[in-house]
């Protein structure tokens, strides 16, 4: 085969192979595609909560987009603690200011980066939450300080739309 | 395989047997010459073979009365339960079917462990036996999904999150695997669908298996190579069959007492509440026959690592024709192998009972002992042994050890003479 020279039917084979690829390729496509998440899906982007009535220590959970979201009024001493951890020791190292702007309300989707549990609240070694599928302890700024979780709890986008309502989304 | 010509005796059977060749094929598995010396450990292909089938038809009377929708599901199994005539027994059947299943197919898997049923020439049989565990699998993980329970959904959360550790595209699989951002209704109906299909694809496999077993034929416990048909034969009906039905029914006693006396034993209260976004469950664990792997899983610090080593604990297992290089197939006749057997069926028991508990202290400690002892057996002792170990002498055919001397004298040396005996 390797003495044969090239002619004008390989190209015509190459290019239909190829062709032909383009064309499965195309077809199979749709048919990927419909598992990912569909129009109504996607439509519930954004949840407008009232957190009017939540105290200092308090936190609620909402739900937004199927994932449960922690809302948590942080205690002078919580947000303390927060900003006092150097972030050089940290796994995911991110400043407490970044992840909470107003540093009382501390908004953060309440899944543990490990396997996705609902990790629970005022527990754990570093007095935030503890994840109970795993063992993942995070702070109270929801960084991840020991177990197998890789990241810290994720900050979803939200504002302030005035002082009592937040909205997620 | 000798297959002789086979004519069917009536007129008919043989015009329709010239046109479709079914007939010679009844004869053949009816013939098929299969090693005397067969123990009950053999009989396991046999219940495996009615697990399935059990599986199919409770699994298809079950979908004519369950609705796959999240907000529907968890009752529409209490209608099973409480409305359906019959529908309690046909779904323990189909719960606890799942377990026996796994049951049956964990000693299949130990048997061919221990007399090397996975060699030469059998590498394809158990490679195809290893996808249809794999595909098991899956099949009991998105069943175990259906109910909407508290577990069903946390299960479904913690393994699908699984793939979430992949770098990169992670995330977006994970997204594609859920239809959505977390766990939900477009979850719940994909995985009705594909457990409605895998079981069928399993059939499809299981058949692959058992012709890719008619061309060498069965191993045996001495795992000698036989002459078929020989004195060191018989034909599978009536032998085979009514030593796999006897077997088959000393099963159904046990199937029967988990069905009828403690139908929720294998099960988690849990699954009794309905799905909750909101909370995770104090201690989730999967079904007992996924324990091991899990606890290889957690037994890992690292996220990714530890997915990498749960699913190389698995894909092991279908390379492993390649690393065990011990010529001589049965335990039997390998002193050291026969030893650390033991270890490793002792080792995954532990590893087992290490995923049920909390992973934490002592626990932990002993999944991570346990996780590597896993590995080093396939990957380090198995090769060694092959090497290494002082096997003992082979007879030359099954009808030997009890009549002095090769009942057939045509015996293929061949195989023995490889293994400097």
């Amino acid at each position: 085969m390797s003495d044969k020279k090239v002619k004008r039917r390989d190209f015509i084979f190459t290019t239909s192979y190829a062709l032909g690829a383009v064309g499965v390729g195309a077809a199979v496509w749709p048919l990927i595609d419909q598992m990912n998440p569909d129009a109504s899906v996607k439509a519930l982007a954004s949840t407008e909560v009232d957190v009017s009535s939540v105290e200092p220590g308090q936190s609620i959970t909402v739900l937004w987009r199927g994932k449960p979201v922690f809302i948590k009024r942080r205690t002078q001493e919580e947000i303390d603690k927060a900003r006092a951890v150097d972030i050089k020791n940290l796994k995911h190292p991110e400043k407490d200011e970044d992840r909470a702007k107003n540093p009382e309300w501390l908004v953060m989707l309440g899944v543990c980066t490990h396997l996705g549990c609902v990790p629970l609240g005022d527990k754990g070694e570093y007095g935030g939450w503890f994840c109970p599928c795993h063992g993942s302890h995070y702070d109270t700024s929801g960084r991840i300080r020991k177990g197998p979780a890789p990241t810290n709890m994720e900050i979803p986008k939200y504002e302030f739309v005035n002082t009592d309502i937040i909205k997620i989304g | 395989m000798s297959d002789h010509e086979y004519i069917p005796k009536s007129k008919l059977g043989k015009w329709f047997n010239d046109r479709l060749p079914i007939l010679t094929l009844a004869n053949h598995l009816t013939e098929y010459p299969t090693p005397k010396n067969l123990n009950y450990w053999w009989t396991f292909g046999g219940i495996l073979t009615f697990c399935l089938i059990t599986q199919i038809v409770t699994g298809l009377i079950l979908a004519m009365h369950y609705v796959a929708h999240a907000d529907l599901a968890f009752g529409s199994v209490e209608h099973i339960m409480r409305n359906v005539n019959y529908g309690w027994l046909i779904r323990y059947v189909h719960a606890n079917g799942a377990s026996m299943f796994f049951l049956a197919v964990y000693i299949h898997i130990f048997r061919s462990l221990y007399y090397g049923s996975y060699k030469s020439p059998r590498e394809i049989i158990w490679i195809l036996g290893m996808i249809i565990y794999i595909l098991m699998m899956a099949t009991a993980f998105m069943g175990y999904v259906l109910p909407w329970g508290q577990m069903s959904f946390w299960g479904a959360t913690v393994i699908t999150n699984l793939f979430s550790a992949i770098p990169l595209v992670g995330e977006s699989i994970v997204t594609w695997l859920w239809g959505g951002y977390s766990v939900d209704n477009p979850t719940l109906t994909r995985f009705f669908s594909l457990h409605y299909l895998f079981p069928f694809l399993i059939l499809g496999l299981v058949v692959l298996h058992i012709w890719a077993l008619h061309v060498p034929g069965n191993n045996n416990p001495i795992g000698i190579d036989v002459k078929k048909p020989s004195n060191d034969t018989v034909s599978f009906h009536p032998y085979i069959v009514i030593k796999d039905l006897f077997a088959l029914l000393i099963f159904l006693i046990v199937f029967a007492f988990f069905v009828f006396y403690s139908p929720n034993i294998l099960g988690h209260a849990d699954n009794y509440i309905e799905a909750n976004p909101l909370v995770t469950p104090a201690h989730i664990v999967p079904e007992w026959y996924l324990l091991p792997f899990y606890a290889i899983l957690r037994s890992v610090p690292d996220k990714l690592l530890g997915v990498i080593a749960m699913f190389a604990a698995l894909f092991i297992l279908v390379i492993l024709p390649w690393l065990d290089t011990s010529k001589i197939r049965s335990a039997i006749f390998r002193p050291l192998y026969k030893q650390f057997y033991w270890f490793l069926v002792a080792d995954v028991l532990i590893l087992g009972y290490m995923g049920a508990m909390p992973a934490e202290g002592v626990y932990l400690l002993v999944a991570r002992v346990a996780t590597a002892y896993y590995f080093l057996h396939f990957l380090v002792i198995l090769p060694i042994l092959g090497a290494k170990e002082k096997t003992l002498e082979v007879p030359l055919s099954i009808t030997e050890p009890v009549l002095g001397g090769s009942a057939t004298t045509s015996m293929t040396r061949n195989n023995l003479d490889k293994n400097k005996i």
